[in-house]
């Protein structure tokens, strides 16, 4: 798939979205809300259920279905108390040793007076930095869009994966082809030169896993879900101190410059 | 000639125009500096001796990383490390090395960042100062690595970090491994952190998104110079979000102070003397 392609499906309606990776998934799932410092942002899902059996955390950026329900959910663009209410859920997964979860699909985290007077950036710095040594698996999978800073705040993991038609950047196609050559319609041509596809993204050791488009629709999820089941085990079979180094690894192997 | 001179509009490195040769006929490029505040004149070496704060009002002029150096590092105590390490161009974008060229054309420098060890007022300490005049100290996977070398070095010598932020954020042109290098920095951090050392962030203007949303936020204590644009995004990018103007004021220190989000102002000649304060009291081991 080319690079715009992976955007344009990453944004498709009718796109699967956290909740019904959810509601595939997880068996019992109990919805938890708030963040206990300023409110509940809409834009994240969190709770606890089952995954083949066993309880799971899963947080998620949900950008909601029908035209009303992507408005209260403001797009998939998350608050700092949408990232707030994730860390105090991944927080509590620590608390009683269960694997997290985490399921990406943001055009970025919210730009707004509010985000930033309530510390967007200390939230997403907050979140990587206790995402770095939480004493859990964690697993996270950018389902649809991977938009920069604010997808990053909940893909610092043991294994990045992501859907072969999703894409993951440090800017989104628009914005780079505004900056670069003051025209947002150029964005095809942005995305090819961003490396954003999940090729690229497996290629530079950033995503361990490319999961199949088929295995995101409905009949193909059993497939994801045995998919995961066996990646926990395999993680939950290392001890503490051997699954946070591998975790730091992971991404202090990533672009070292030239000496 | 004179004239126009004279009404320059300020740019990065008016604290080097003392340089210039004093026997040349013409009054020398940039002798004089407007404040883009207050607009009144400062001459050159006034302003250098001020530590480029304009004297009548304060207004903290942007300078480079190796300045920085000069201002708060005791005098010949700085070690430059990984001096020569540099970024390419790691994801082949088009036009990106023409780019880096003219930014180490402009700054003099090979890279974003300057890292070493040092003594500030007396107290050992690692480092950092990033240079806004080389690509808006963006991050790339050289910053990125230079900033986690010196954390890790910290680490194993017991050493606080002394960290000058400045930045337009992750470096667009080397893509997701730009933005990778929030997470590795962070977890530099984080160890270093946790093995009980320092970290002290000192924002300056600017210091906004992935860099501001990363390292520049994760200090045990963050220190930021008057007037300092920090922020996540960007005042234009929230303008076009919400279609409204922005409040004067808005993501700069003063509001950031307000929000809660740093622990202190502090002028920036005071600053050497503040970090040497800080680094005395948490001493690592016996006497303080």
């Amino acid at each position: 798939m080319k690079a715009y392609e992976c955007v344009q499906a990453s944004r498709a309606k009718g796109r699967p979205t956290a909740l019904a990776y959810i509601a595939a998934m997880i068996d019992g799932f109990v919805e938890m809300h708030g963040d206990r410092r300023f409110g509940d942002d809409p834009a994240v899902v969190a709770g606890v259920g089952y995954l083949s059996g066993r309880p799971l955390t899963v947080v998620g950026i949900e950008k909601g279905g029908d035209t009303a329900e992507k408005v209260r959910r403001n797009f998939g663009s998350a608050n700092p108390e949408g990232y707030r209410k994730a860390l105090r859920q991944i927080k509590l997964a620590e608390k009683f040793h269960r694997p997290v979860l985490c399921l990406v699909d943001t055009s970025g985290a919210f730009c707004g007076v509010g985000a930033e007077e309530r510390g967007q950036g200390e939230a997403i710095a907050e979140n990587m930095y206790e995402l770095m040594t939480v004493k859990t698996p964690v697993i996270s999978i950018v389902i649809g869009e991977g938009g920069s800073g604010g997808a990053l705040a909940l893909a610092v993991a043991d294994e990045v994966w992501m859907l072969e038609d999703a894409y993951y950047s440090v800017i989104s196609p628009e914005g780079a082809a505004s900056i670069l050559w003051k025209d947002a319609g150029r964005a095809r041509e942005a995305a090819e030169s961003l490396r954003l596809t999940a090729q690229d993204l497996l290629q530079f050791g950033v995503v361990e896993k490319i999961v199949a488009a088929a295995d995101s629709r409905e009949k193909g999820m059993p497939r994801l879900q045995q998919a995961l089941t066996e990646a926990f085990a395999r993680l939950e079979s290392l001890d503490t101190a051997a699954l946070l180094e591998k975790r730091y690894r992971k991404f202090r192997d990533i672009g070292g410059g030239e000496a | 000639m004179l004239t126009r001179n004279l009404f320059r509009r300020p740019r990065i490195k008016l604290e080097d125009a003392g340089e210039i040769d004093a026997h040349l006929p013409e009054i020398p490029e940039e002798l004089y500096t407007a404040c883009p505040v207050c607009k009144a004149m400062s001459a050159a070496d006034e302003l250098r001796r001020n530590a480029s704060v304009c004297p009548k009002c304060g207004h903290h002029f942007r300078i480079s990383a190796r300045r920085r150096v000069e201002l708060f590092c005791d005098e010949g105590s700085f070690g430059e490390m990984w001096a020569t390490l540099h970024g390419e161009n790691p994801i082949g974008f088009e036009g990106y090395e023409k780019k880096l060229a003219h930014a180490r054309e402009q700054s003099g420098e090979i890279e974003a960042v300057i890292t070493g060890e040092c003594r500030i007022d007396g107290e050992p300490a690692c480092a950092f100062f990033m240079e806004p005049s080389f690509m808006m100290a963006s991050m790339g996977t050289a910053v990125g690595e230079k900033i986690t070398r010196l954390f890790e070095y910290a680490m194993e010598k017991r050493l606080p970090v002394v960290g000058f932020c400045a930045s337009g954020g992750a470096r667009m042109q080397e893509g997701i491994l730009s933005l990778m290098q929030m997470a590795k920095t962070t977890g530099a951090i984080k160890r270093h952190s946790d093995a009980g050392n320092l970290f002290i962030a000192v924002l300056t203007d600017p210091t906004t998104g992935g860099v501001m949303a990363s390292f520049a936020m994760e200090g045990d204590i963050a220190i930021a110079e008057p007037n300092a644009l920090i922020g996540f995004a960007g005042p234009r990018v929230i303008e076009q979000t919400i279609r409204q103007k922005l409040a004067p004021g808005f993501q700069r220190a003063e509001f950031l102070l307000e929000k809660g989000f740093v622990d202190m102002i502090c002028d920036r000649r005071e600053m050497k003397e503040r970090i040497g304060a800080l680094l005395r009291l948490h001493r690592r081991g016996a006497e303080a």
